[in-house]
Formats: structure tokens, C-alpha cells, sequence
């Protein structure tokens, strides 16, 4: 009997083990080709778009909508946005119930609908994400603004595509902040100009009666500062912009530049030069307290803070040549990190804490390029004959920069322009200005 | 004049002759022809049978001899076991393996010594491309082993020469296809663990009846929302697979199938 039972314990144990044995087969690797999705047409009732048509003088808000979202995420890179003429399904049916046959026939991965209404004089924009080779809904939201915030919608929605497929926040509904740069060279105008990420809505902020230089957002709201002179001096400028109020930051004898927010906002970081003789320092923005950070006889500028605020790098020459540094935000355990060929500069800390961006100078050639925060895995992503000054997005995936042109034997041809390129080094596109632009500075996402 | 003429002709015949003798010389200048590498085309077969070097098949056959001598009755499980690791690696050799399973049967104690002998011999002196995949995933090989042990006990000799694992070839298209369906969401954190478990049950024409997360609960946890974008995406992968490329016989061997999806190499590399 006994037996009996371990027998029956024993033939239990090899069902059991029979059963779990599965064969696994393990997937490594995968291709990094775009997502292929489809962003159908918003649709609106035939009253509503009378009434948006009215009000904002264009017609087709819906699919202008469709547009932006659509160039977004086009030029993200992550994504291949189908040609509409190959839709089948109307869009307000679409929004409804997608057939996704239909949409997987067209090798859509994923598909976005939405409708547009007008409430109470205010533009009410709701969008559904699907999956359609799962055939379900994977997000649906809606907003309402006023009608003229529509490309606004347009950017917000592809912040939550963008985070809903690929796991990381968006950079969409965000602002650039550049020189925009008129007339020849040698009598160059400049401006400060502020534009959204996708080239539209252009503002001037100076009129360019003075040289402006170097804009930077402040992480946490629409606070600006940059460099420009007073008296002759480069000086370093407060300004707000929603107010348009604008002051000189601090009282010193010499000439302040390269100046950047500390991560809370709260303070400004730059370099200040007396006697030829430039070092760091931190001002507190409430209290207007200086301190002084690094004290070296050498050439300390470019300071970035890292994103919890307990580093900073910045460039400086005291080995000689122009390298990139680390240390504690209070100025101790000055560490080089660069050590390839060439000149490095402008380092700028990565909003993921991660990376570390700059410019380097190699044999008569620029480039931009990342290293991790120690100097390890240096990656130069683009070349070219000059370029400089990147700017991370806020998620830290995309860089913006500017490059210029050679001027040819009779000082023409010379050109600045924005250009953005992805931590890839493959997706590197112009973003249209009106001007020549340089010096861009990418804010943090406007709605959080 | 004439000798004028008589110097300028013979200079013009001078360059003529070195013009004719020279050129076509030159032209003819042989072409520097890269070697050509000869690529034998082998068929591949259905099970992955990749031979031994040859002095390392002179000591196995010896092995094998010395087992043959031995006979005896049954032995305990325990002593099976441990003659695994050589039999697991060479799927061509299965029948003899099973034949050497039944000898060893018979006599537990010698037949020990002899496995020890043939797997320290196959640890130390013989790297042996089939059992990297059972040497990196110890489980799963005892997984494997248990069931055909179970096998030899309860079914026929014929059937425990169906390996429960894919073999390479078939394992590779099912992979190579995967790959290509597979977008890798490029925002998640790489230094996270980007591994999803999926179990699939197949019909057998490759199409998926059912699709599991294993790790299911870890979806909807606080701070791992990228693990939900990274098993969206397996899941993507599979259904535009569809049909999967699974091979042609011994359905109940892979009708239930654990895809393991890990994206940290790509996102790392």
C-alpha cells in the first residue's frame, strides 16, 4: 500500500514537472525601425467647424491638428506616420469603433483618433490611442482650451503618444529660445527669438538695438537669462517672459558670461572675468548672494549643473588645453573627465543625469558629441565645419545646436541655422527659423 | 636640312618604337585579382548535428567500447541524472544515448565511473558548440533531462529521441522572424531589467491560440510603466508575427512556447 502511494507521489511529480517544462526561446534582439502608425484625420461636425472656421480664420482644425501631431512624431524619429490617402475607414467612424483589419492592412502598429467640439466658445479636443494588431483602446484623453491654443493640443497630445509607446516622457510641448541673427556678418543684428519646438509661433523678445548671446531656460518656468553688453561689457540679463521685464543680474566690476539656471531655478551659475582671469560663481537669485566656486589661475568657463544639483562640469584649461571637468557643486574634487584628442567645450549635463553633451574641436573639424558623467563612452554624433552650443530636450534624447556655413572668397554664403540630432546619431534634421539663428536653448515641457 | 630631317625622323622612330614597346606592355599589366574564397554550400538538416573533431571522436569511441562491456539490472534515477550533461549536447548522438541510459541501467556502480569520466573529459578538454545554450540555462536542461528520463521509463525508446528543445535551426527561424517584427521601444531605461516573459499556446500552423505575461502583477506596479511600453511591445511582435515559423513536426513538443523578450543588449549596446 505503502508503495502503492510513493508510486502515485512519484508519478504526480513527473506530471507535474512534464507540465512545466516548456521550451523557451530567447529574443535578444529586435530592429529599431520606426513604429509605422496611422494619425487619422480629427473629425469635427459640420457646426463646429463653421464656428472654429469663424473664430480662427482656418479652416480644418481638426486635421491641422492631425498635422502637428503628425510631424511631431515624424521628426522624433521613433516613428513612421502613414500616408492618409492609404485610410480606408472614415475618421469620425474610426474614433468611434476602428476596424482594425482595415488599419493592420496598412501595416499600422498603432492609430490615433479624435474628434474636435466646441464647448461654451471653448475648443474641446478628445483622442484615442489604439493598438491595433492587439485590437484594443490604449489611451483615450480629452482636452479644452481656447481655440487658439490649438497647435498646443496638437503637441500635448504627442507628448502622451510618445510616452504611451515609448516608456519615456515626450519633449513636444516645449519652447526654443535662439539668436536670431539678421544682415551681414560683420554687422550682424541679434535678437533674442522664441519659437515652438516644431519652428511655429516665432516671437522676438529684443528689438537688437543690443548683441545678445547665449539664452537659457530656466528649468522650472519661463525665465530666461543671457548675455549682453552694457556699457561694452558683456553682462548677464534676467528676463521674464511672460512679463517681459528684464535686469542685469549682480554688480561686477568685469565682464559675466556663460550663464545657467542651477536645476531648482533658484540660482544662476557663470563665469566671471577680471584681468584675464576667469572663474565660477553662483548667485542666489532671492538673496542675491555671490560665491565665489572655482579659484584657479587658468580659464574656468561653460559651468552645467548636474540634474540633482550635487555637480557641476564645466571647461577650463588648466592642463593646458581646453578640457571638461567635474565637481561637487561647492567647488571640491575638481575631476577631469575628457581626455581624447582635441579641445573640449560647452559641456551641458543631460536632464536624465546621464550624459554629459559638448563641442569638440579635432583637427579643424567640430563636433557634437555625448560621454557618460565619469568621461567613459565617448560617442561624437555629428561632424561638420562649425557648430556648437547643444541644448538637451528635457527627456535628454535629442540635442539642439547650430552650425554654420563657410563664407565663400567673397564673403558670401555664410549661413546659421538650428539643427536638432537624436542620441542615435542618426535622426539629424534643420529646424526651419525665419532668420539665421543660433545659440538655442531647449525649455522644459510647458504642461506638467 | 636633310640631316635635319633625317635627326627628327629618327627621334619620331625612337618614340614610336618606345611608344609600341611600352604601352602594351603596360596595358597588359596583369590585374591584381583578389584570391577567391571558396563557400561550400551544406543542406542543412533537420536536427543540428555538428561533428566532432576528429581526435576527440577517437576517445569518445573509446568511451563508448568500455561501456558496451559493461552489463548488468536497473539503476536508481539519481545515477542518470548525472550521466546528463554528455548526452544532452549531442542531439545526433541521442539513440546511442539511449542506448547507454539502458546499459547503464544495468549496472549502477561501474557506469558511474565511466560517466564521470566521460564528462570531465567533455568539461576540460572539449568545447562543445551544442552545450553552450544547456550550459547557460542549467534549468532548463534539468527541465529537460527529468522529462526524458520520464519518457525512458514510461514511453519507447523511439520517442525519447524527440529532444523536448528546439533545435538550433529551429530555434534560429523562429528568432530571425521575431527580430524583425520586434520594435523596441528606444525611451526605456536601460539600466532597468528589460525582460518580459511571454507563454504562447500554438496551433499548429504557427498561429497563436493564447498570449500570457508572466510577470504580469509587475504591469501595473508603481515606477515600472516602461515594463508595461516593453510588453506591449512583445506582444506587438508576436501577433505581427503571425503565423509563427515553428517547424513542421512534433507539435506537442512547442505547442506551449515561452518567448523571452530582453531588450537590455539592444538598449545598452
Amino acid at each position: 500500500m505503502i508503495n502503492k502511494i510513493k508510486l502515485s507521489l512519484v508519478l504526480l511529480v513527473i506530471a507535474i514537472s512534464q507540465s512545466n517544462a516548456l521550451i523557451e526561446v530567447d529574443i535578444t534582439r529586435g530592429n529599431l525601425d520606426p513604429l509605422p502608425i496611422a494619425v487619422s484625420p480629427l473629425s469635427a461636425e459640420e457646426v463646429t467647424e463653421d464656428n472654429l472656421t469663424k473664430e480662427l480664420k482656418e479652416e480644418n482644425i481638426g486635421q491641422k491638428i492631425s498635422e502637428v501631431v503628425e510631424n511631431n512624431l515624424k521628426n522624433s524619429g521613433l516613428f513612421n506616420p502613414l500616408n492618409k490617402d492609404a485610410f480606408l475607414q472614415k475618421p469620425d467612424i474610426a474614433h468611434l469603433k476602428p476596424r482594425f483589419e482595415d488599419w493592420s492592412l496598412i501595416k499600422a502598429q498603432a492609430l490615433i483618433t479624435g474628434k474636435v467640439t466646441l464647448v461654451n466658445e471653448k475648443l474641446r479636443v478628445e483622442f484615442r490611442l489604439w493598438d491595433v494588431l492587439a485590437g484594443k483602446e490604449m489611451m483615450a484623453l480629452a482636452f479644452t482650451t481656447v481655440p487658439s491654443n490649438w497647435r498646443r493640443v496638437g503637441h500635448i497630445i504627442t507628448d502622451k503618444v510618445y510616452e504611451r509607446l515609448t516608456g519615456e516622457k515626450g519633449y513636444f510641448d516645449t519652447r526654443i529660445i535662439y539668436v536670431a541673427e539678421e544682415g551681414p556678418k560683420t554687422k550682424r543684428i541679434k535678437k533674442l527669438a522664441i519659437m515652438d519646438q516644431d519652428g511655429s509661433n516665432i516671437k522676438y523678445l529684443t528689438l537688437g538695438n543690443e548683441l545678445v548671446l547665449t539664452p537659457r531656460f530656466n528649468p522650472t518656468n519661463q525665465m530666461v537669462t543671457y548675455l549682453s553688453y552694457f556699457r561694452n561689457l558683456p553682462r548677464v540679463y534676467l528676463l521674464d517672459i511672460e512679463t517681459g521685464i528684464q535686469e542685469v543680474v549682480g554688480d561686477f566690476p568685469g565682464m559675466t558670461f556663460a550663464p545657467r539656471f542651477s536645476p531648482d531655478g533658484k540660482k544662476i551659475i557663470m563665469s566671471f572675468a577680471m584681468d584675464g582671469n576667469s572663474d565660477i560663481y553662483t548667485m542666489d537669485l532671492e538673496n542675491r548672494i555671490v560665491e565665489r566656486i572655482t579659484n584657479h589661475p587658468s580659464i574656468d568657463t561653460s559651468p552645467s549643473y548636474s540634474p540633482d544639483g550635487k555637480f557641476i562640469c564645466f571647461n577650463s584649461d588648466r592642463s593646458g588645453y581646453q578640457q571638461i571637468y567635474v565637481m561637487k557643486s561647492d567647488g571640491t574634487s575638481v575631476k577631469r573627465i575628457s581626455f581624447g584628442k582635441g579641445l573640449y567645450g560647452t559641456p551641458v549635463w543631460s536632464p536624465r543625469g546621464d550624459l554629459i553633451a559638448f563641442t569638440k574641436l579635432h583637427k579643424g573639424k567640430f563636433y557634437i558629441g555625448v560621454m557618460r558623467n565619469d568621461g567613459s563612452g565617448e560617442r561624437l554624433l555629428t561632424e561638420n565645419y562649425y557648430q556648437e552650443a547643444p541644448s538637451w530636450s528635457p527627456n535628454g534624447r535629442v540635442l539642439i545646436f547650430y552650425r554654420e556655413t563657410k563664407t565663400d572668397s567673397e564673403g558670401k554664403g555664410f549661413s546659421a541655422k538650428l539643427w536638432s540630432i537624436d542620441l542615435t546619431g542618426y535622426n539629424e534634421r534643420m529646424v526651419k527659423t525665419e532668420s539665421d539663428a543660433s545659440d538655442p536653448s531647449w525649455s522644459s515641457l510647458l504642461s506638467n | 636640312m636633310s640631316k635635319n630631317i633625317l635627326i627628327s625622323s629618327l627621334l619620331h622612330f625612337i618614340l614610336i618604337f618606345i611608344t609600341a614597346v611600352s604601352l602594351p606592355f603596360l596595358a597588359k599589366k596583369p590585374l591584381d585579382l583578389p584570391p577567391i574564397i571558396s563557400v561550400e554550400l551544406i543542406q542543412i538538416a533537420e536536427e543540428t548535428n555538428i561533428p566532432y573533431a576528429p581526435k576527440a571522436k577517437k576517445i569518445i569511441e573509446e568511451v563508448k567500447k568500455k561501456e558496451e562491456k559493461v552489463t548488468s539490472e536497473q539503476a536508481p534515477p539519481k545515477k542518470v541524472k548525472k550521466e546528463k550533461p554528455d548526452s544532452v549536447p549531442l542531439p545526433d548522438e541521442n539513440l546511442e544515448k539511449v542506448k547507454k541510459i539502458e546499459e547503464k541501467k544495468q549496472n549502477p556502480e561501474k557506469i558511474e565511473d565511466e560517466i564521470k569520466q566521460v564528462s570531465e573529459f567533455e568539461k576540460d578538454d572539449l568545447f562543445d558548440p551544442d552545450s553552450i545554450a544547456a550550459l547557460i540555462d542549467k534549468s532548463k536542461e534539468e527541465t529537460a533531462e527529468t522529462i526524458k528520463k520520464n519518457n525512458k521509463i514510461t514511453q519507447s525508446s523511439d520517442k525519447n529521441v524527440d529532444n523536448l528543445s528546439l533545435t538550433l535551426n529551429e530555434e534560429d527561424a523562429l528568432k530571425a522572424q521575431i527580430f524583425s517584427c520586434w520594435s523596441i521601444p528606444l525611451g526605456l531605461p536601460y539600466n532597468e531589467n528589460l525582460l518580459v516573459r511571454i507563454k504562447l499556446e500554438l496551433k499548429p500552423d504557427g498561429t497563436v491560440i493564447r498570449s500570457e505575461i508572466m510577470d504580469h502583477a509587475r504591469m501595473n506596479k508603481p515606477g515600472q510603466g516602461f515594463y508595461k511600453v516593453l510588453a506591449e511591445s512583445a506582444l506587438r511582435a508576436i501577433k505581427l508575427c503571425q503565423p509563427l515559423r515553428v517547424p513542421t513536426k512534433g507539435y506537442e513538443r512547442w505547442k506551449n512556447l515561452q518567448l523571452n523578450f530582453d531588450a537590455r543588449e539592444m538598449l545598452q549596446g
